[in-house]
């Protein structure tokens, strides 16, 4: 039977699904666990009753079977085992329910997986991939609502991964899945039900390539994860007013397109770094210290960075709404570095 | 339609399936100018590509409707082209009674462009515009149906149009079970059987020419004529770096200077365009695919035996045309001289492999000149 | 009346069963104006688990702490955060027990010795470690409790805490609230020993193991325990075995759950009932003084909901507030 190639419209959390299937498929090696990712185990109720806490696993169970494994409640151990299994010869998928949970199992993450090729002269590789939720906009509040991504982009080792839309999320953990190194694939929530056109075939979406979502040649936003949806409606904006917006998706964190970063800002002569994350030590101070390393005789204007403040993740609504970089902000970010 | 004479309203043409608007770039021409047909007015920008709005007649610029940076729907009136003697009232007049375009929503346009039909154990996407002759486009090696965005709509006007991705191609079936020109004809005339067409004129661009040329010499009866755009099969010379180029290529960086020598002006080649072919590329198989294909088109970097199609269209005298670009640097257009005995042969100028494209004003002249000009042997 | 079989007073027992029952009202009220949309966020409501929450905390002073869960409502309660306060937070207005910033999960109120519900499992128990070291220090005989999960009972730091509770046998006690199920996967599958008290034995204290729908075997066992711990004999862990009516949170279909589960628990195993048929039964309390009761605290409920939609929602200049003490 030959693939079919369509494509059609499919969520973000869809297009997770899709890939974990079709990976599971492919190589019997892929086994895939976490908390509730199956559902009710043990339980008298129903097989499959979550498929993930919402439902991202949904349906896999009954393809795939113990290749599926619902853990008890404990990151480090099965974090821990996850890691193992993969310095053995297997390809686990464990999912790390929110990244706000990366405390209880950070050693596993940051001192053994990422170090074992390295300690080990080369001769290791720990093909696992860790999925995490992140992100604010549901209310969640300050424990489970963080963009924690400049934390795991930090380390050495650990290749980080955080998809805007349902086409890239699909190709990109097809690509983590294959990739031989350990990397942190982060999930937004809040992104779970946004469609986009998606194949049914598998294919991949290499890491470490940005995407140019839209061209421009005022000034250049560089960006990520939901990010990405508010910098393009701020453009739509700007155009209005006559300042043309390029936007970079990075997509891959780690290890950074910092190629295609330059060049757009050796077009526009401006930047401005969007990061959902708290502002220390975020990914757009990052790349501004980069840019402004590698381009800095193309800018024409300092750079400016927009992201969360430095609090936690506030829970009434009307706060978390001023918490979240907004397309005001954005906006008003441009018309600064532009003015 | 007003009903002044000597004045035309040239509109927002519509390049490509999905297309629904596009926005103006810039005028290349003011008002006050005079134009001939194929003089190009103003630079046209849209989600996928960006092209020339050609003038459809002679005349004067007398009003530039359409303000550089607006945005307006396919069929909007953006200039109107006169005679001098014309009078201003009578413009204003035209402009007022000119029809609206019509709403057309992205999705519902792209959905009813595209479909898909079982040929054997293939899905085949193609898709169908326009009322008349048939007229059967097939494009290259690598390419889909979407290569012929700027030609649709223009030979849909009195024609029948179906393009086809082949098998292995754009969105249908990643297999080719059969990748030789005989394989890939008989399913193409599998999909005009299936639309219930008889009879057509077949078009082909690169490796598309040479199935083209094969259909006509498997069911000459149902031929009326054949076009090759810079087609394969009329010499032994082909690119492979290109080729094993765009077989290898699966990153932005190596695609685009892979795409560039597609065209004459490298500049042609935008993001989208890339975002497009690393899409297709990426698809798990395609790269084998694509390798397998070029090893039967195309051996120890030569053009296949079994492509020699020169013989095989002087045999079936057909009206034939041949266009190139002159600057081509896949599939060199000297090749054009094994055919022009018998065949109509243009060598266009500021044009690569990508003929249709890169001119697409003269080659959408010459192809409507040229079909409908013979007439198949079966009633 | 009767005479009094029960190690409470009368007194005693209409608090107990009030406690209970505002905690039951508190989250019955959530269940159902989650579901009409006012709430942001996520709940995870305590019913039917109370006689856990109540028979420990009657035990404890002021001055004692507890670190609790992410279905914290109940010791909140049981510990004497105010109901008003914490309807307030759990809207997310102003006047909130964490002034909207913290939500159901985040409730805390260290005065009356909440030290919080936790939205990281198992996060509480090494705080209530450092609270009974501080305890220990001040060397007055308050105690610490960590309230855990069944499904948090496997996490490191709960195991870990264990261990350095027996080692510098703190004045800390572990309960654990196993009410069958760790989101939806059943502590029989998540828990590899039979029992919690083997647990507590492999990690050097003892263990106890109660129905923790029967409020007095709670109320009993609690007492030895805390009172041990106050003399200076150091942690133990209890296993208060129970029962939640709702989902793990609100909007779980429970299908993990099976069909009649939940009516057969509420008919039968509803520690509320229990106790006041059994109060009743010994005719030591009246019904009607049960019923006043309950529309008490009714009326507390609708007040409490009334003032939390009443209450403004925080000024934006909250956002950068209390990130420290000092800046």
């Amino acid at each position: 039977m030959t693939t079919v190639v369509g494509t059609r419209l499919i969520t973000y959390r869809e297009a997770i699904n899709e890939a974990l299937d079709q990976e599971m498929t492919r190589d019997p090696s892929v086994i895939v666990m976490g908390e509730d990712i199956v559902g009710g185990a043990g339980a008298p109720g129903e097989d499959d009753a979550w498929g993930g806490v919402l439902g991202v696993t949904k349906g896999l169970y009954g393809k795939h079977g113990d290749r599926l494994m619902d853990t008890p409640l404990s990151e480090s151990a099965y974090i821990g085992a996850a890691i193992g299994a993969a310095a053995s010869g297997m390809r686990p998928v464990a999912e790390l329910m929110f990244i706000d949970f990366l405390g209880v199992c950070l050693d596993q993450i940051f001192n053994q997986a990422a170090k074992f090729r390295y300690m080990f002269g080369g001769k290791a590789e720990t093909p696992v991939v860790i999925r995490a939720m992140v992100g604010a906009g549901l209310r969640a509040a300050a424990q489970h609502s963080q963009m924690l991504t400049p934390i795991v982009t930090h380390i050495p080792g650990l290749k980080v991964v955080c998809p805007s839309n349902a086409y890239d999320t699909k190709g990109l953990l097809i690509a983590s899945i294959r990739d031989n190194d350990p990397v942190i694939f982060c999930e937004h929530k809040a992104l779970y039900e946004e469609q986009a056109d998606v194949p049914e075939a598998s294919y991949v979406v290499p890491l470490g390539e940005a995407n140019v979502v839209r061209e421009g040649s005022d000034c250049s936003i560089v960006t990520y994860g939901m990010m990405v949806g508010r910098s393009l409606e701020a453009a739509a904006l700007l155009e209005q007013e006559g300042i043309s917006c390029e936007i970079v998706d990075l997509r891959t964190l780690s290890p950074l397109d910092l190629e295609t970063v330059t060049e757009s800002v050796e077009n526009t002569g401006r930047l401005v770094c969007v990061d959902e994350a708290n502002p220390r030590c975020s990914i757009a101070a990052d790349v501004s210290a980069q840019v402004s390393r590698d381009a800095f005789g193309s800018l024409r204007a300092g750079i400016a960075m927009v992201t969360a403040p430095h609090t936690p993740v506030p829970f009434s609504p009307s706060l978390e709404d001023a918490y979240i970089p907004s397309v005001d902000a954005i906006a008003g970010a441009v018309r600064a570095v532009t003015s | 339609m007003s009903e002044a004479v000597g004045v035309v309203g040239v509109v927002m043409p519509k390049w490509g399936l999905s297309m629904t608007e596009g926005e103006i770039v810039e005028w290349l021409v003011a008002e006050g100018d005079t134009v001939i047909v194929g003089d190009e007015l103003a630079e046209v920008e849209t989600d996928k590509i960006t092209g020339e709005v050609e003038a459809t007649d002679a005349g004067v610029v007398r009003r530039i409707v359409a303000e550089a940076g607006s945005r307006h729907r396919v069929k909007a009136l953006l200039v109107v082209l006169a005679d001098p003697a014309v009078d201003d009232a009578t413009i204003d007049q035209f402009i007022v009674d000119f029809p609206e375009p019509p709403e057309v929503e992205e999705s519902d346009a792209a959905a009813s462009a595209y479909e898909t039909m079982a040929v054997g154990d293939l899905q085949i996407r193609y898709s169908v515009l326009g009322e008349g002759p048939a007229v059967i486009l097939l494009h290259g090696f690598g390419g889909d149906l979407d290569n012929w965005l700027f030609t649709m709509g223009p030979l849909a006007e009195h024609h029948t149009v179906v393009a086809i991705d082949l098998p292995g191609h754009g969105q249908s079936s990643l297999a080719i079970p059969d990748p030789s020109a005989d394989g890939l004809a008989r399913v193409a005339w599998a999909v005009l059987d299936g639309l219930e067409i008889n009879d057509v004129d077949v078009v082909g661009h690169s490796m598309g020419g040479a199935v083209a040329a094969r259909m006509a010499a498997q069911q000459p009866d149902r031929v009326r004529s054949v076009t090759g755009l810079a087609p394969a099969g009329l010499g032994p010379e082909i690119n492979q770096d290109y080729i094993d180029g765009y077989v290898a290529a699966q990153s932005r960086r190596e695609m685009k200077p892979v795409a560039a020598v597609l065209f004459a002006d490298p500049s042609a080649v935008t993001r989208a365009m890339v975002e497009d072919l690393l899409r297709y590329k990426r698809l798990d198989g395609v790269p084998a695919l694509l390798g397998g294909l070029s090893d039967v088109w195309f051996v120890d970097g030569a053009q296949a035996e079994q492509a020699q199609v020169a013989d095989e269209l002087a045999a079936l005298t057909k009206p034939t045309l041949i266009i190139w670009g002159a600057q081509d640097r896949v599939i060199p257009a000297s090749h054009a001289e094994s055919v022009k005995a018998f065949a109509e042969v243009h060598v266009l100028d500021g044009a690569g492999h990508l003929v249709q494209m890169e001119q697409a004003g003269e080659v959408n002249r010459l192809l409507v000149a040229h079909v409908g000009s013979g007439a198949a042997t079966t009633p | 009346m009767a005479d009094n079989p029960f190690p409470l007073d009368r007194e005693g027992l209409l608090q107990a069963y009030r406690t209970m029952r505002t905690i039951r009202g508190f989250e019955d009220r959530l269940h159902l104006n989650f579901a009409k949309g006012e709430i942001p966020g996520f709940v995870h409501l305590y019913a039917g688990e109370e006689a856990s929450a109540v028979g420990i905390m009657m035990h404890l002073r002021t001055a004692d702490r507890i670190a609790s869960t992410h279905r914290g409502h109940g010791h909140c309660i049981a510990k004497g955060v105010a109901p008003h306060e914490m309807m307030k937070e759990i809207y997310g207005r102003e006047g909130g027990s964490c002034a909207g910033k913290g939500g159901s999960m985040h409730i805390a109120d260290l005065d009356v010795g909440m030290m919080g519900a936790n939205g990281i499992l198992g996060a509480g128990a090494p705080l209530a470690c450092g609270a009974g070291l501080a305890a220990k220090h001040r060397g007055d005989g308050d105690i610490a409790i960590s309230f855990i999960g069944d499904g948090a009972s496997n996490q490191g730091t709960f195991l870990e805490s264990l261990n350095l509770a027996a080692v510098w046998n703190l004045p800390t006690i572990f309960v654990v609230e196993n009410n069958g199920y760790a989101e939806s996967t059943s502590r029989d599958y998540g828990v590899a020993v039979d029992s919690y008290i083997d647990r507590a034995a492999g990690f050097g204290l003892p263990g106890i193991s109660v129905d923790g729908t029967d409020f007095f075997a709670v109320y009993e066992a609690a007492g030895e325990i805390i009172d041990r711990a106050r003399n200076g004999g150091g942690p133990s862990l209890m296993e208060c075995e129970m029962v939640r009516f709702y989902g793990h949170f609100e909007g779980d279909a429970q299908t993990y759950r099976a069909d009649n589960e939940v009516a057969d628990l509420r008919a039968s195993r509803d520690c509320i009932a229990l106790f006041r048929g059994r109060v009743e039964g010994a005719e030591v309390v009246a019904a009607a003084e049960f019923d006043a009761i309950d529309a008490g605290v009714d009326a507390l409920i609708d007040d409490a909901v009334a003032s939390a939609l009443a209450a403004p929602e925080p000024d934006v200049s909250a956002l950068m507030t209390d990130v420290y003490v000092s800046y």
